[in-house]
Parts: structure tokens; C-alpha cells; sequence
């Protein structure tokens, strides 16, 4: 999604209406991080709407990046901020193999989260799987972030396009498509 | 909610506190896909000494490794030489690029006998143009301000004829630029001084 290097556009203050039909959604979307959304966005800072390439919003506070979305579609944390509240997203794993890829801007393929190194929600794993990566499948369309076999920070968050129910079963094809990785171009954004 | 500590977001914070490479800006755990593995891992040996040790130490580095098969593991390698190639080369061209930006300073005539000194290309050699202008400003007790050029970039301009304080200026306070790369030029058809 953020392949190349992007020049932030126009600035924008958000109404306060829309800051709070924004935290709303987030909230909604993401119902772990109800307990932080004050932390995360304090009502009374300003948010502003940076304009990126292609139809894509990005939400900042002050030089901070916290939530982008193309057009009207789900709001997608920055990997910033799934660093900071990493068990309040669903998540998966890719194994060691398949880093390299995702942090050159590869589609994510399914074989790296169903190999022996990678995770998909299963309630026969053991515990602390279990614990991290949930027993109930996820649908395609849901926001994931991906976590990466023997690291403790994600590489990847994005919308899936395979449920992970499909991919265990055909171990095949393309799991997401898009998506932001570390080092890419909304990564190395320099929002001043 | 176990694993979250409180982090650098003040004591109220529930935000995890990570560690960003200061040369890459990754978490320093994924250092090693970049092209600057040897910097990164300096940087973290200064900075962060006890994640130096978790990360870089031989086990790791073993383990790692046997958990690739051998002919990814060598293609893991060749990406990983390339790469580096890549950041190396991208580092010599930026060093190129500076040794070779020239520095215009230009006598424009505007009115009969009032001048402007239009500055550019100090972009080039890293220095931030709205500073430097306020510093003209403030050098010469004059107008300095940042102006867009028609042809895209901007141009520092300084009212009155200043060209020679400008280039003594710059080469006084910026030791890094060489006096070779500034130029005076004079922007009327008529030519002289300078
Ligand atoms: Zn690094």
C-alpha cells in the first residue's frame, strides 16, 4: 500500500464532531482498546487529517501518526501505536522465512502464517497461543496486525483477504493484500 | 492486558514503551533485514547495551539461522549483500551529490541602484533554508526570507547587495561546504564586481 516513499499533502484540523465519531469508530472496531482511547486520543488535543497519495487519510496528533484509512473503509493503526497496545488488535504470525518478504512490500501469502512457524487462531494450540492468537477464526475483511516468529513486535497491519478458516484448509494464496510494514513509506514518514 | 508496562507516555500511560533503532528507525529486533546491519548494531551497542547482548549474541544468531532451511538461509545471504550494496551506494551518491551542489549567490537588480541577493542550493549541503534566512536576517539587520522559484525549490532572498558578506558568512560558518562550490554571480546583463 505504502510502496514508495510519500510526500505528506494538506494539513487539516478535525472538527471536533468528527474527532468524536472517529474515536467512536475506533472504539467500535476496536473494542480492546476502549479502556486507552482517552491516552491514545485525549479530548481536548486537536486531531488533524494529514492527505496521503491515493485516497488516504492519515489521522496525527501533533507529529504523531495514529490511524489511517483509504476512503471510507475500516480505520488501520499505525504500526506506532500497535506497538504501544499490542493485545488489543487480533493478530497472527508469519514464521522467520517469510519476514523478508513482508518488509519489501510482498503480499502477505498464506503459506507463511500456516507453516510450522507461523500462527492462526486455534483453540487446540496451546495455551499461550491460545492466549496471543484467539481459537476463533477470523473472516476475510477483518484488520489484523502480524507478528513475526521469534520477534516481540509486529511487522505488518492490514484488512485480510483470505479468512484464516480458507487458509488452513488450502495453505495457499494471497492472505492480505496491501497493508503497512515497518520501513515503509507511511513508516518513514516524516510528519515534521 | 499482562504484557503492557508503563511506558515513556507519563505515568497515567498503559502504552508500551519500544525501543526504535536510531539508525534505521526499526525495532532493532529487525535490524538485520536492512541494508545497514553494521550500523544498526553499533548504534545499539552504545545505546541500548543489555538489547545488544540479547540480540546480537551468537546463540541468537545460530538459532536463527537453523531455523531456515540452507538453500534459503544462502538466499536470505544474497539479499541481505545486496541490500547492504544498495545502502552503500545510496550513501556514496548523497556524499557525491553534496561535494558536487554548487551554491549560487546572485546580485539581482531590482530598482535603479537597490539590489536583492538571491541565495540557492543551500538545500543541498543539508542546511535548513527558513533558519539560514532568519540567520541572514538577523547577520545583516536586513530582509531574508524563502522564496518559491518558478521552476520548482526555493531560493533564500536578501534585501541589498550583499553577496560578498553572504559568501564570507558561509564560508566562515559552515566549514563543511567547500569555498570551491560557492559562486557570486551577477544576474544583469552588464557584468562586474561580484
Ligand atoms: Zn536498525
Amino acid at each position: 500500500m505504502f510502496k514508495k516513499d510519500i510526500t505528506p499533502g494538506a494539513k487539516s484540523k478535525v472538527k471536533s464532531s468528527a474527532q468524536r465519531a472517529i474515536r467512536g469508530k475506533i472504539v467500535e472496531e476496536y473494542p480492546l482498546l476502549g479502556p486507552y482511547i482517552d491516552e491514545i486520543i485525549p479530548k481536548k488535543e486537536q486531531l488533524d487529517l494529514v492527505k496521503l497519495p491515493d485516497r488516504v487519510s492519515l489521522y496525527t496528533l501533533g507529529s504523531n501518526p495514529l490511524f489511517f484509512q483509504h476512503m471510507d473503509d475500516a480505520l488501520i493503526p499505525h504500526l506506532a501505536v500497535v506497538h504501544k497496545y499490542p493485545n488489543c488488535f487480533p493478530r497472527l504470525r508469519i514464521d522467520r522465512g517469510a519476514i523478508r518478504f513482508v518488509l519489501s512490500g510482498a503480499t502477505l501469502m498464506a503459506p507463511g502464517l500456516t507453516s510450522a512457524g507461523g500462527r492462526l487462531p486455534n483453540p487446540d494450540a496451546d495455551e499461550e497461543d491460545v492466549e496471543r492468537y484467539g481459537k476463533e477464526d477470523l473472516e476475510p475483511g477483518t484488520v489484523v496486525v502480524v507478528e513475526a516468529e521469534g520477534k516481540e513486535n509486529a511487522c505488518l497491519v492490514g484488512v485480510l483477504k483470505m479468512g484464516t478458516k480458507e487458509m488452513k484448509m488450502v495453505k495457499k494464496g494471497a492472505a492480505m493484500e496491501g497493508g503497512h510494514c515497518l520501513g515503509d513509506g507511511l513508516w518513514m514518514l516524516n510528519l515534521g | 492486558m499482562t504484557e503492557v508496562t508503563t511506558g515513556a507516555g507519563g505515568p497515567e500511560s498503559h502504552a508500551k514503551h519500544v525501543v526504535y533503532c536510531g539508525v534505521c528507525s526499526l525495532p532493532p529486533e529487525y535490524c538485520e533485514f536492512g541494508g545497514t546491519v553494521k550500523k544498526c548494531e553499533e548504534w545499539l551497542k552504545v545505546q541500548h547495551p543489555d538489547m545488544h547482548e540479547r540480540l546480537y549474541s551468537e546463540d541468537v544468531i545460530n538459532a536463527n539461522m537453523s531455523s531456515l532451511t540452507i538453500e534459503a538461509q544462502k538466499r536470505a545471504d544474497k539479499d541481505a549483500q545486496k541490500k547492504a550494496a544498495k545502502a552503500v551506494a545510496a550513501e556514496a551518491r548523497a556524499l557525491e551529490i553534496k561535494a558536487s551542489s554548487k551554491i549560487l549567490i546572485k546580485r539581482v537588480e531590482r530598482n535603479k541602484r537597490k539590489y536583492v541577493t538571491a541565495v540557492q542550493g543551500l538545500e543541498a549541503h543539508g542546511l535548513d533554508l527558513k533558519k539560514v534566512a532568519k540567520d541572514f536576517g538577523k547577520k545583516f539587520a536586513t530582509g531574508s526570507s524563502v522564496t518559491k522559484l518558478p521552476g520548482g525549490g526555493e531560493e533564500i532572498t536578501v534585501q541589498g547587495d550583499l553577496s560578498d558578506d553572504i559568501y564570507d558568512y558561509l564560508v566562515e560558518t559552515y566549514e563543511d561546504i567547500p569555498e570551491e562550490n560557492i559562486e557570486c554571480i551577477e544576474d544583469k546583463k552588464k557584468k562586474g564586481g561580484g
